[in-house]
This record gives C-alpha cells, structure tokens and sequence, in this order.
C-alpha cells in the first residue's frame, strides 16, 4: 500500500486545519452557508435530507487495517445524530411506513468510499482531524472538482492483470489534489483507471476512463477513453487515443480537464458534465484536447511529464507485502459446514497472480442490513481478520463489499469460519441478492423514491441459496433518481425510483452492462415499459428471472438469455404481475414520459 | 512565487493615464488577444464557483507569456484567492463583504502543493525525485 510521506501528511493536516478555520467562520456567521457549501463539500461534508453525509476517500479503494479501525470509531463515537435530528427523521420516515433509521455504522460506495450519514456539522473538522492521524481525509469526495480515482478491487493480485494500475493512480490522485485550475469545474469529474484484460472499474462509464495497455513494442501506455457517464443521459466514453505513452498522463489530463473547464456547459445542470460537451462537438472536442496538449507539451514545457524515477519512487509501495508462509489452523468442518464452505469457495473466493493466495470477498450484502453497510464493531472486526488474514489491507470494492487481497490459501477454513461468526460469509458474491443500491429516499435528498427497502424485500425474497446459486450470475442495480449513485444502467436488472403525484414508482430496465466479461461491452439497460409501483417490484423481479428460468439454454447466463431473447417475453412477464398499475386488465401508463424524457 | 495583492472593494482604484486595461469576458478566448502594450487584464467571476477565469489566467500566464497585472473583479471571496494566486492572477479586488485580514490569511494555509501551477511551474515531484 501508498505510505504517507512527511509531506503527504503535512499536507492532510494542513486542509483539516483550513477546514476547521472555514467551518468555526461558518458556525459564527462570517461564511455564509451558500459560500462555504462548496468548500464543505470539497472535504466531502454534503448535507443530506436529515443530517449531513462525510464521504471519506480511499483512494482506489485500499485500505489498512489501522485506517478501518478509525472509521469504526468514527462510526462508534460521531455517527450519531443529535436528539432532535433523530426524531424528525424516524418520524418523517414513519409517514413512510419506515421508521427504521440505523445509526453508527459506515456505508461502502459504488465508488470505493465510505460513507456516515449522522455526523453533525459542529463535529465535522474534529472528524477530519481523526481522520488526518491515519492519513485519510475527505478532499474532493463531492463538489464540481476531480473525484476520487477508483480502480480494480483486485488491482496489484489478479491473474489477469497487465500492469498494476496503482502505481499511476496514486500519482495521478496526487496531481488531482487541490489543483487550483480545476477546483470550479462545471460539474464533477470522475476517473477510473484499470489494468487487466478484464474491465472491473467500469470504466467506459466514467468522464475519464484509462485502460494501462503494452503497445506492440511492449511500452506501458494508456488507452484514453473521455465522456462516459450515468446520471439522465446515460453515455459510453469515446476513445481519444488507443495508446497515450504513460508518463504524459497527466499532461493529457490537463489538456483534458482545462478544455472541459473552459468550454463545459455552465447553464443547465444537467447538460454540465463532459459526455454533453463531447457528444455536441464531436470532433472538434478532440482537436481541441490535441491542440491544447500540443501547446502543453511544446509551449509550456511539459512540466508534468512524470520521471522515471518518480514511477519508481510510487510503485515501490507496491510491492505485494511478506505474508506468513507458515501451515493452517486445524479447523473441523462438519458435513454440513463442508457443503457451506464449498459454496463460500466457490462464489466468494478468487484466484490471485500469487499461487498460493486468494482474494476472499466478505459479504456485506445481508438481511437485516442495507447493502454495502458495516456497523462499527463489524468494522473493527474486518480490521482484525485483516491483520490475521491479509497482510493488514482490505480493498473497498465497487460493489459495496469489503475485499481481502492477501490470504493465504491454507488460511481459508479458518477465515471462512471467522467471516460466517461475523456474518459476512454469505455465499453470494456475484449473484442477484450481492445487488448495488444508492441510500435512496431514507437518507437522500435528491431521491425520488425509497432504494433501501426495495433491495430488503428482495433480499427477503431470495433467501435461499440453492435458488440464488441456479439463478447464477445477476447483476441487480438499484438507484433512487436519475443521478444514478446505484447504477441502474448498469444492471442486468436496473431499477430506478421516479416521482409522480407524491408517489414513488420504479422503472425497470434490462440488459445493462458495466464492460466486465459477464456482461459485455458497456450498455444501457433499456427499459421495459411504464412504471411499477414499489408493491410490485420484487414480483417483476422474480417474474423476469422465472421468465429466464423457463427460456435458458443450458450454462446461459440471465444476461445471455436477455441479449438472445430480446425484451418481449421478460415485458409480458412483467407486466403479467402488474396489480396496482393494472386497471381491469389495461396497464395504465403511470410514468410514461420518462425523466430522460423530460429533460433532455 | 507570484504574490497576490488584495485590494479592499472600496479602495479607490486609480488607474494611471495609460495604463492599458482589458476586461475579458469570463467566456472569451484569451488566446485570441493582442496583448502588446497591455499593463492589465481584468478577469471576471460572475459567481465564485464559475472556475473559467482561472483557466483564463494560466493560459494568459503560461501559455501567452503575459507579463502584466492579471485582476480578479466580481465575486471574489477570500477562499479562493489561493487558487486565483496559484493559476496566474497578480492581484484582486475583494467583495464588498470580504474581510483583508481573514483574505491575508487563507493564502498561508499550505506549505506546498503536489502539483505545478502559473505560479510554480515544476509540480513537487520534481524536487522530490532530486532528492531521492
């Protein structure tokens, strides 16, 4: 892993120092709030509909087990609103019909981050000055800047990886930190960057997606893709160079970003992020990021051409830590403890570049919990099997789970055993119910419908594992908006909460991809007609995947099945369980005009 | 390093007789100027959260070689006058509202930056590698 230099700390504990000066001139009346809004959100502080949400970033998701412990005692000693805030809130939700509101726990984002939803703002510069003593701060979570750069959950361990992107993304995090051109961008900006064969960070989906490649003469280079992205319009990036050498990345970046920040449309919120500007200029966008890194490379001299020695200074801290040789614990499996421990190998488990490791996913995708949530014991808990198990370092994964890079493979057994005791060995990495959801209506303001008891209710449904196991591979995506934090255009089932008359409906949507092998080239769902009601959606769930069920060819996945089919056969079957947006057999069209519609 | 001269709203802006000034729109092209004989360009934020006028001024800064005064007018808030400074701006002139003492001391927050600027051309990994 990355380790903080004097100046990479200095400099953390310097921004939380600016931090406390803007929030106590906030606090006293001398910043007013619509001023300090963009600064507080810069730190990651964003205020949600009850209370404010504190993203932390984990840069391309990794994380130490001293840093996880800080997050547990965040979650333990700050995530827990004030009296009054609580009150509002369950009772608000309670008009709802869910007044359930957990409270001291962390939450794992799409994007690799971790979230806490009850921190109050008085507390926020004491949270960052926490979290500066482990060298984690909120700089650049949220607001119109660079974000947090994610990657591959198993970047630096799988077999199929072609370079470590780590490495370049540490150096390009560092570039990205508080540059001061691009700090009023006219919308956020997001990179992911991998280096397998295999595409895990969805990066065709993203305003600047990076693929490392070797170029015919085996130099490192990047594969540039610009103005890919979710949200109303949903857009696949375009290639503007199919090899970038790898030390002008951040020259290229520039010319980029300076381009967007100039020419990015300023009037309309929803036409202001980076795919809107490529797909109106075409061409002339690209020219205009050619000439601009010209004149980077041949004016300005090139001053972030990255040295040779630089990469090396950085990817030193990647090298794969020592980890204990040594032989098993001796654990006693019963028979049924066998059957379970087999599943848990199967779905839960990877191959690693190490032979003689694994990649191990616990499961944060259980009942009783909202997907991608960790209490703060259970937080402490992941740090130590991380210590036992895994060189002290757990990844954040992109689909909300927590991932240990570095276990042993005589070790499995006895983690598996230490996992189930905490309850995130549930055998379901990969399948329907190991589904991505946004916080939804419960938490977030911009939400036109609830997410979190939607994904409850399937997950309530799809109990049984043998099912989810025949079910195979689903990608199930849920978002509460058109913004897309659960990324429901990626889903091979996407659903999308919309508002109509006061009520919550959601749309359906099938075939999505996010560019992994299971499910191809990155698409767009499409969507299979209007509206349902929440009362509906997990039967058109379990309709469209009974629906598959009845057409597979043997071994076909439901995303196989879906291209094959097309969506007529999954649109009847969903429909046929229609009963609140059914009116004597006609389906009423209760949200036809889509919000894509409407804005675009 | 550039140094940023703040000037109080209500200072009485005496612009000496010629003295060459532009005020460029915040959505024109610097690259398009005939900047001889200029002594000062004023850059405009309509909002401080417009960020154009900061890649205005690197490219007048960096890109044309402007030696001149490069001002900040509008809606110029103390908190970003560190970036206004590191992007290639000489001077600005503070909002109405906006304290000097609170401005003077929001540029000394940081000891450095990671990356280069119009102001620090070389980004910290270059004296960083010359030292390992």
């Amino acid at each position: 892993m990355y380790q903080y230099t004097d100046f990479d700390r200095q400099f953390v504990r310097q921004r939380a120092a600016q931090y406390r000066d803007q929030l106590e001139r906030n606090l006293r009346g001398e910043l007013k709030d619509d001023e300090f809004r963009p600064l507080r959100l810069q730190n990651g502080w964003y205020v949600q509909r009850y209370a404010p949400m504190l993203r932390v970033a984990v840069p391309y998701g990794e994380l130490a087990s001293r840093q996880l412990r800080v997050l547990a005692k965040i979650a333990r000693d700050f995530d827990q609103p004030r009296a009054a805030v609580y009150q509002h809130a369950s009772e608000s939700q309670a008009e709802l019909g869910t007044p359930h509101l957990p409270v001291g726990y962390g939450h794992f984002s799409t994007r690799q981050n971790v979230q806490f939803n009850w921190i109050p703002l008085e507390k926020s510069a004491d949270v960052m000055d926490l979290l500066a003593t482990v060298d984690l701060h909120g700089i650049q979570t949220s607001g119109n800047c660079i974000r947090n750069i994610t990657s591959d959950a198993l970047a630096g361990i799988a077999p199929d990886e072609v370079i470590d992107p780590r490495p370049y993304a540490e150096i390009m995090r560092q570039w990205s930190t508080l540059h001061p051109e691009f700090a009023f961008l006219p919308r956020k900006f997001k990179i992911a960057i991998n280096g397998a064969l295999e595409d895990r960070a969805a990066v065709a989906w993203h305003d600047v997606g990076l693929h490392l490649v070797r170029n015919a003469a085996g130099e490192v280079g990047f594969k540039v893709l610009v103005g890919g992205g979710m949200g109303r319009t949903p857009m696949i990036a375009s290639t503007l160079r199919e090899f970038l050498p790898w030390n002008q990345i951040l020259n290229y970046l520039e010319a980029v970003v300076r381009v967007y920040n100039r020419f990015g449309r300023r009037d309309n919120l929803y036409k202001a992020r980076i795919k809107i500007l490529v797909k109106a200029e075409g061409q002339r966008f690209v020219d205009e990021v050619e000439a601009e890194f010209d004149s980077i490379l041949k004016h300005d001299g090139a001053a972030h051409a990255i040295p040779q020695a630089e990469l090396d200074r950085v990817s030193a801290h990647f090298l794969p830590p020592v980890t204990a040789s040594g032989s098993a614990t001796p654990v006693d499996l019963s028979a049924m403890d066998a059957a379970e421990y087999k599943r848990w190998l199967a779905q839960n488990v990877r191959a690693h570049k190490n032979p003689a490791l694994r990649a191990v996913t616990l499961s944060f995708k259980r009942l009783g919990h909202a997907p991608g949530d960790a209490t703060a014991d259970q937080l402490d808990a992941a740090a130590d099997l991380a210590d036992r198990f895994s060189a002290g370092e757990v990844r954040v994964t992109h689909e909300q789970n927590l991932l240990l890079p570095w276990v042993a493979e005589h070790d499995l057994p006895a983690l598996w055993q230490a996992a189930r005791a905490l309850g995130v060995a549930k055998a379901n990495i990969g399948l329907l119910t190991d589904m991505i959801t946004c916080p939804g209506g419960d938490l977030c303001a911009l939400a036109n419908a609830r997410s979190l008891p939607l994904a409850q209710a399937i997950t309530e449904r799809f109990q049984d594992l043998d099912e989810l196991f025949d079910l195979g591979p689903v990608d199930l995506h849920i978002s509460g908006c058109m913004n897309s934090c659960g990324h429901h255009h990626t889903g091979h089932i996407g659903v999308l909460g919309v508002d109509k008359d006061g009520r919550e409906w959601y749309q359906i949507s099938l075939g999505g991809s996010d560019g992994s092998n299971l499910s191809g080239a990155a698409v767009p769902g499409k969507v299979i007609g209007p509206s349902f009601a929440a009362s509906e959606v997990t039967d058109v769930v379990e309709a469209l995947l009974d629906n598959y069920r009845v057409y597979r060819k043997s071994g076909e996945t439901f995303i196989d099945c879906v291209r094959r089919l097309g969506p007529e056969t999954f649109k009847l079957a969903a429909n046929a369980v229609r009963h609140e947006t059914r009116d004597g057999g006609r389906v009423l069209h209760v949200h036809l005009a889509t919000a894509d519609a409407a804005t675009d | 390093m550039n140094t940023l001269e703040l000037i109080s709203s209500d200072a009485t802006i005496q612009t000496p007789a010629g003295l060459q000034v532009i005020e460029l729109a915040n959505d024109a092209d610097p690259r398009t100027l005939a900047l001889d004989g200029i002594t000062r360009i004023e850059l405009n934020f309509p909002k401080f959260t417009d960020g154009r006028a900061f890649s205005q001024a690197y490219l007048l800064r960096r890109r044309l070689d402007f030696k001149g005064d490069i001002r900040a007018t509008g809606d110029v808030l103390v908190d970003q006058l560190l970036q206004m400074q590191r992007s290639g701006f000489s001077s600005a002139v503070l909002r109405a509202d906006q304290s000097l003492a609170h401005a003077q001391r929001q540029l000394t927050h940081f000891a450095g930056f990671y990356q280069g600027d119009a102001a620090q051309p070389q980004p910290q990994f270059a004296s960083q590698g010359a030292a390992a």
